[in-house]
């Protein structure tokens, strides 16, 4: 589906990453973790097409992402970016119409089809009774699945999700993350890629994710989450001791040291 | 969950139809009053048999060659800076933009002060007004694709906060160079916006500029909606944002430096306009692009026909609409978020 191939990114002459390489199959759910400013989100642009790579190639369906037009890559693949307000009150449906952008010709509207689309996304995820509801006024978990619904209206083979679950409180935090398990669980069946960067270990063991581990511009590690996340490799990429654990229902927590140890702050 | 049946809906798309024809009726019937209305009044009656070429030769002259000119600008101004407003707002992704953002007013006003200085003859200083407007924009889009800045919207913003001021600099110094008996009038009359000499030989050249400019506007209008998120989600949508950028802005500013050309400079129109269309219609640029037009052609048709009966003189319309146009955006905002977000 993608493959990322010696990856240098950054933006001008500034290199945030370097000899970055990833790869997606069909039905691959992929977690990217690293702490802040190690260069997800500009890897993230860089696979996209929106900021063009320093070096190295990205292919996207066979193709390299350089050749494609915008309406091509928005075909193969589906951007959620973090919940933001937009400028204008649209509805939460307009919101999610505007996903089956890139099926349109340039001076095309979304038609019946579109809408029964842009619905059938919005009941996929429960959100169905927010279609007519002011999407500048939702909650930002609401707000973070109709964008997640755009996506899955777009009907990309991959999905990127920058940060899904950032700057949500706990309650809504678990309910994107249960929508993005049952997604993943969906996709495993399915053709459905999903690539999403997280700051929290945890999920992806709840998502029973492939994950690299990036630090510094460099992916660490690469592979299952209980292979990748140990304790000594969080320990490594996030500078304080991690103790990986299970607990009584079998699910893997990560656990950072909290004792005022050497590390300062 | 799928509760979402068609009534929830409909809070406000359902409406937009009948509304948009509601305000055309409305405004057919604000344009048959202005007609009416004059130094030399008309019955409704009168005006009818006139605009039929019946009844006295008189009405007939001042319907025809008089107010059906005056009507019809101020129609065409209105809506043409309404739509041109609404593009602005949606395609900066802010509600307080108004057409003037990228200098067409500032270059315009060169042009025409230029023409007026030179003592060009007044389709000539139409045409100076025109050309001065459209090259401002070109300007400033050539110097922000220059400028590699991060972000493309503020970078083209702040070009024409620049290109605007040097405009205003140098209309200032021809200001300071005119004959204070002849030309200074006219070029601070022509800067406050007027239709008080227009005839139908401006009229026509404007007509067909503006429509060649909504109909770009209104082909790609979802992909404007799309834009109005921003650069990096319109192209992971599948839009082409710089380029789609593009003919919109050489479509709004096509229109704007037309009706500027033809009326002078103008303001408030197009940044009030489009919010109270907004509250009406909501954002979607299908709606909001016609139902903009016909709110600013009936706006500026009252303003103009004020200006033109509140007193002896005519009130230059630049005044008028600052004067109503500057509590209103203050209304505006006191009312809250209601409108933009």
């Amino acid at each position: 589906m993608l493959t990322a191939e010696r990856l240098d990114i950054g933006y001008g002459a500034r290199a945030v990453g370097r000899g970055l390489s990833l790869s997606v199959g069909p039905g691959d759910i992929l977690c990217l973790l690293g702490p802040n400013g190690c260069g997800k989100t500009t890897l993230f642009r860089t696979l996209l097409g929106l900021l063009p790579p320093l070096g190295g190639t990205v292919m996207l369906g066979g193709i390299p992402l350089t050749a494609q037009r915008r309406a091509e890559i928005a075909r193969r693949v589906a951007y959620v970016p973090q919940a933001h307000a937009p400028p204008f009150p649209y509805d939460a449906f307009e919101v999610v119409l505007m996903g089956r952008t890139a099926r349109l010709g340039p001076f095309g509207q979304p038609g019946a089809a579109d809408r029964a689309a842009a619905h059938a996304a919005m009941e996929r995820l429960g959100i169905a009774e927010l279609a007519s509801r002011d999407y500048s006024r939702l909650s930002g978990g609401q707000r973070q699945l109709v964008l997640i619904a755009r996506a899955l209206a777009q009907e990309a083979p991959l999905i990127v999700m920058d940060e899904p679950t950032a700057s949500l409180d706990f309650g809504n935090q678990a309910q994107v993350l249960a929508q993005i398990a049952a997604l993943a669980r969906g996709a495993k069946g399915s053709d459905q890629s999903v690539i999403l960067s997280t700051h929290d270990p945890d999920q992806a063991f709840a998502l029973g994710a492939r994950v690299a581990l990036m630090t510094d511009g460099r992916i660490d590690a690469q592979g299952p989450a209980s292979d990748v996340l140990t304790g000594a490799a969080l320990s490594r990429v996030y500078g304080l001791p991690v103790s990986v654990e299970t607990t009584e229902t079998g699910r893997k927590v990560c656990l950072p040291a909290l004792g005022a140890g050497g590390q300062g702050g | 969950m799928g509760r979402g049946t068609s009534a929830e809906l409909s809070r406000r798309p359902a409406l937009s139809l009948p509304l948009t024809a509601a305000l055309a009726l409305l405004l057919a019937a604000l344009a048959f009053g202005a007609v009416m209305i004059g130094p030399y009044g008309l019955s409704p009656g009168e005006t009818l048999a006139a605009l039929l070429g019946r009844g006295e030769v008189q009405a007939q002259i001042v319907v025809w060659n008089i107010r059906l000119q005056r009507v019809g600008a101020a129609l065409l101004v209105g809506a043409a800076l309404a739509s041109a407003g609404a593009t602005y707002q949606a395609l900066f992704r802010n509600p307080l933009v108004s057409p003037d953002i990228l200098g067409v007013s500032a270059g315009a006003g060169l042009g025409a002060v230029a023409g007026i200085f030179l003592s060009l003859p007044v389709a000539a200083i139409q045409a100076a007004a025109f050309a001065g407007g459209m090259a401002a924009v070109g300007v400033v889009t050539l110097v922000a694709a220059l400028v590699r800045g991060a972000d493309r919207t503020l970078t083209l913003v702040l070009i024409g906060v620049v290109i605007g001021a040097l405009a205003g600099a140098a209309t200032s110094l021809l200001k300071v160079l005119a004959d204070p008996y002849d030309q200074l009038p006219a070029i601070t009359f022509w800067l406050l916006g007027s239709l008080s000499s227009v005839t139908s030989a401006d009229i026509r050249p404007a007509l067909p500029m503006v429509l060649a400019g909504l109909v770009p506007l209104a082909a790609l209008r979802w992909r404007i909606n799309v834009l109005s998120l921003g650069d990096d989600e319109a192209r992971a949508l599948g839009v082409e944002a710089g380029r789609t950028r593009f003919v919109v802005i050489a479509a709004a500013t096509l229109i704007t430096a037309s009706v500027t050309a033809l009326a002078g400079v103008v303001g408030w129109v197009g940044l009030i306009i489009p919010h109270i269309a907004r509250m009406l219609v909501g954002p979607g640029f299908g709606r909001l692009l016609p139902v903009s037009a016909l709110i600013g052609a009936g706006y500026l048709l009252v303003v103009d026909t004020l200006a033109r009966t509140l007193a002896q003189i005519e009130v230059p319309l630049g005044v008028l609409t600052a004067v109503i146009g500057a509590p209103f955006f203050v209304w505006l905002l006191a009312r809250g978020r209601r409108g933009w977000s």
